[in-house]
């Protein structure tokens, strides 16, 4: 401790850490209902276009181009201070989150979109004439293969958007973004600041980086490639 | 043999499209019957399968199992696939379950048989086709022959009335051809009711109780194997067997 206080201010540093703790945890939150809706709207788009269900195919299309060309800010900006001008009025928290999932819901989609593309439809003939039902041939057949081939794009996806939550702080939200913000607004103490707050987001996406790891190395060793 | 039709196909008409695959094909199978299909690349062999099982839906005629039609996405149609077994030209063995899951997998999940009991048949079986050592093995460390085998040992374990045989031996190494053919030559031997399309001629003649000839769509020739092999009737007959046999070239 002696040895880092040479350089930072270590007090200042301990009776700020509560602050990030706190701030972590509506990073947390927003990050956890982001990517849980992203998943959901991922998933439910990709099998939109698997199935190449006409018109709804071509709005996903649409949604998926403006979701990933435009900046997550920009997305932000809109839902908070442009609906309300129409009489739409959600609380930061709620934009935050819908923000998140209009980002990551197109790249879900994506990732969904690879795996699923990427089963032969032999698979899918085969278990059609060995008598499942289409659905059974889905779930037993086509999405174990396709989920595993989407994995590893899957698990990017999830820290991509845990980084991005970092932009939440445009809309006022009290993030790790914000807090680190904040105090170098206040204390101008711009070096513990922000090396706390680097160490805060390492904490939380480090295991999930490893976790990803473990996940895509069992699945290669499981990989059933031809 | 017993004289029951089993399969009758009635003026099958299909079409991609503009194009006319199958046009006007008839014919019946019985009990017990092995009817080889043969036919140029492009006659229409394998949508001649494919509608049998309805993975395509007719464009017209009829085509009855037992009496009863199939129609691609009917009602019955679950229930009539399970009477019909069908292997294809590609490994289609599910890559992420194992020997075992993937012949029990159906009859546990569509016949809703115990695991037990399909676990047993499954072994059975595959202990007939000589692959019992496999049973925990995954598909990718199984050769191409070897999953052929087990893939219609997967077909079998559903107790089929019909199996049909979709160039079953065409991507495999010439040298796991041998063993995809005995096993099934010993099905026929057992009374499978049989279609098969293959180009192997040698094979064909040796199993086939009737031979259909194919040819644009169309029925060109139906008759026995000694008779169509030894002296076939139409001229697109006598080219097709023509390009099987190589005369020595003179140098």
């Amino acid at each position: 401790m002696e040895f880092l206080a040479q350089w930072l201010d270590v007090d200042f540093m301990a009776r700020f850490a509560p602050m990030y703790v706190k701030a972590a945890g509506v990073t947390i939150t927003i990050a956890f209902w982001g990517i849980l809706f992203s998943l959901i709207v991922g998933f439910l788009c990709a099998t939109v276009q698997y199935y190449r269900i006409p018109i709804l195919k071509q709005m996903v299309s649409v949604y998926i181009e403006l979701s990933r060309n435009t900046p997550l800010l920009v997305q932000l900006f809109f839902l908070y201070f442009g609906l309300p001008k129409v009489g739409i009025v959600w609380s930061a928290e709620v934009c935050a989150i819908v923000g998140l999932t209009f980002l990551g819901g197109s790249y879900m989609a994506e990732a969904f979109r690879s795996g699923l593309e990427s089963v032969e439809k032999i698979q899918m003939e085969s278990a059609i004439s060995l008598g499942f039902s289409p659905w059974q041939a889905m779930r037993e057949i086509i999405f174990p293969q396709a989920l595993a081939v989407s994995i590893p794009a899957l698990c990017a996806n999830v820290i991509f958007l845990i980084k991005e939550t970092s932009v939440v702080s445009g809309i006022a939200l009290a993030d790790l973004m914000y807090v680190a913000k904040d105090l170098i607004g206040i204390y101008y103490q711009t070096d513990e600041a922000l090396l706390m707050l680097v160490l805060a987001y390492l904490v939380l996406l480090l295991p999930i980086s490893i976790l990803a790891t473990l996940l895509e190395r069992r699945l290669r060793y499981a990989g059933f490639g031809h | 043999m017993e004289e029951t039709v089993q399969l009758q196909v009635q003026g099958l008409i299909k079409r991609f499209g503009n194009e006319t695959v199958l046009n006007g094909i008839s014919f019946s199978v019985h009990k017990g019957e092995v009817m080889v299909v043969l036919g140029p690349s492009g006659c229409g062999k394998s949508t001649l399968l494919r509608c049998i099982n309805g993975l395509e839906a007719a464009d017209g005629g009829r085509i009855l199992l037992d009496g009863e039609p199939i129609i691609s996405g009917g009602k019955n149609m679950i229930r009539m696939r399970q009477k019909i077994g069908m292997v294809f030209q590609s490994y289609d063995l599910f890559p992420h379950k194992n020997i075992l899951e993937n012949i029990t997998l159906a009859p546990m999940k569509v016949q809703k048989r115990s695991k037990q009991e399909a676990r047993e048949e499954a072994e059975q079986l595959l202990n007939r086709v000589g692959l019992w050592e496999k049973r925990n093995a995954f598909p990718r460390q199984l050769s191409g022959g070897q999953k052929q085998r087990v893939a219609i040992v997967r077909a079998l374990c559903m107790h089929p009335e019909v199996m049909l045989f979709d160039e079953v031996t065409a991507a495999l190494d010439p040298e796991m051809v041998r063993e995809v053919l005995d096993v099934m030559l010993e099905l026929a031997s057992q009374g499978m009711t049989m279609i098969i399309v293959t180009h192997e001629m040698q094979f064909a003649r040796a199993i086939a109780d009737r031979v259909l000839f194919l040819d644009r769509g169309t029925v060109m020739e139906e008759s026995t194997p000694e008779k169509f092999f030894s002296a076939p009737q139409t001229k697109r007959a006598q080219e097709f067997l023509n390009t099987f046999t190589f005369e020595k070239p003179n140098h």
